[in-house]
């Protein structure tokens, strides 16, 4: 018998996974521009496998930041998936030890959309595993793709990918601020709020420091769920 | 070890452990409403920050250049919901024509 939510669910998911999956391209020319080499970019989307931590660890190695700085970074924006598995622990259930460190890897933004927007705990199953696994391959597989192919460029294409990296930023942050989150308004001030500590820090603290600082300007926020609107 | 490899390595595991601290961990000492807050909005503030760092800076000093004519277009193309890979080709034309036209 055809099963049309079951069907859905499957396209939904490799579609998703295949579109976000090509962005590895720009994350393993990110990761060369920074200066890492192709096994480094490689080790960060096969073990971290979180866009914007990965983003954020060679964004800031390639200003010249501390490693301590790179890794506060990615650290920091790696706490929402802490968030996201508590979420999914009802819908996915993962049973025993070695279950739930396999489960574990695959918790990201897009595996928890698609597991928490299908419409029942099966299917919700069935989404994040074979949308973590499109995108898992496809991520990987981009990231070489990425890193060898910036790795050859010259002169003017250099140029073309030192404005690549921070439109790639733009990319990831530009859906927090719009009607598809929650509070759109009180995200876009914080971000510029981010982007203002950021900058007038930059002449005064190492490379790197002033993007973990601006977490301060999650204050803010306000209090939790009465929103201050200034 | 050198510190890139250091910090690619302690960074990647230390994420993945924050993923399985979410399975592994009781919902209630996550979802306290001052954690459940800061968690949503640190990647607004972490990510902003991460665009003008990597678009306006230079080590200490504040910069303009072809990457804010690349972030200047790659806005304009998300405003207009241009899928993502578009919107990176067209900064990166962008940043191209200006080092091309700057020399």
């Amino acid at each position: 018998m055809p099963d049309p939510a079951r069907a859905r669910t499957l396209r939904d998911a490799v579609g998703l996974g295949l579109a976000v999956g090509l962005y590895g391209v720009a994350f393993g020319a990110a990761a060369d521009a920074a200066g890492l080499d192709v096994w480094q970019a490689l080790v960060l989307s096969a073990v971290m496998f979180t866009g914007a931590s990965q983003f954020a660890l060679v964004g800031v190695l390639g200003a010249g930041g501390s490693a301590l700085a790179a890794v506060g970074s990615a650290l920091l924006l790696g706490t929402r998936n802490t968030v996201y598995g508590v979420r999914l622990v009802p819908l996915l259930r993962p049973r025993g030890p070695l279950r739930r460190a396999g489960t574990a890897h695959w918790v990201i933004d897009e595996t928890t959309a698609l597991s928490l927007a299908a419409p029942d705990r099966a299917l919700a199953g069935l989404a994040f595993w074979v949308g973590g696994a499109t995108l898992y391959l496809t991520w990987n597989a981009t990231t070489v793709v990425g890193a060898l192919g910036a790795a050859a460029l010259g002169g003017t294409a250099r140029a073309a990918l030192d404005a690549v990296v921070p439109a790639a930023f733009l990319a990831l942050l530009w859906p927090r601020l719009g009607r598809g989150f929650p509070e759109p308004a009180v995200q876009r001030r914080v971000a510029l709020g981010g982007a203002v500590v950021a900058l007038a820090l930059t002449p005064f603290v190492p490379p790197g420091v002033q993007v973990v600082a601006a977490v301060v300007a999650v204050a803010l926020a306000g209090r939790p769920r009465r929103a201050v609107t200034s | 070890m050198s510190a890139t490899w250091t910090a690619v390595l302690v960074a990647s595991v230390g994420c993945y452990l924050l993923k399985l601290a979410g399975l592994s961990v009781p919902a209630s000492w996550v979802e306290q409403p001052w954690v459940a807050r800061v968690v949503d909005f640190v990647p607004a503030a972490l990510l902003a920050a991460l665009v003008v760092v990597q678009g306006l800076t230079s080590g200490d000093d504040v910069v303009v250049d072809g990457r804010l004519a690349g972030l200047a277009v790659a806005a304009l193309a998300l405003a207009m919901r241009a899928p993502f890979i578009l919107v990176l080709v067209l900064a990166g034309a962008a940043g191209a024509l200006v080092h091309v036209l700057t020399g």
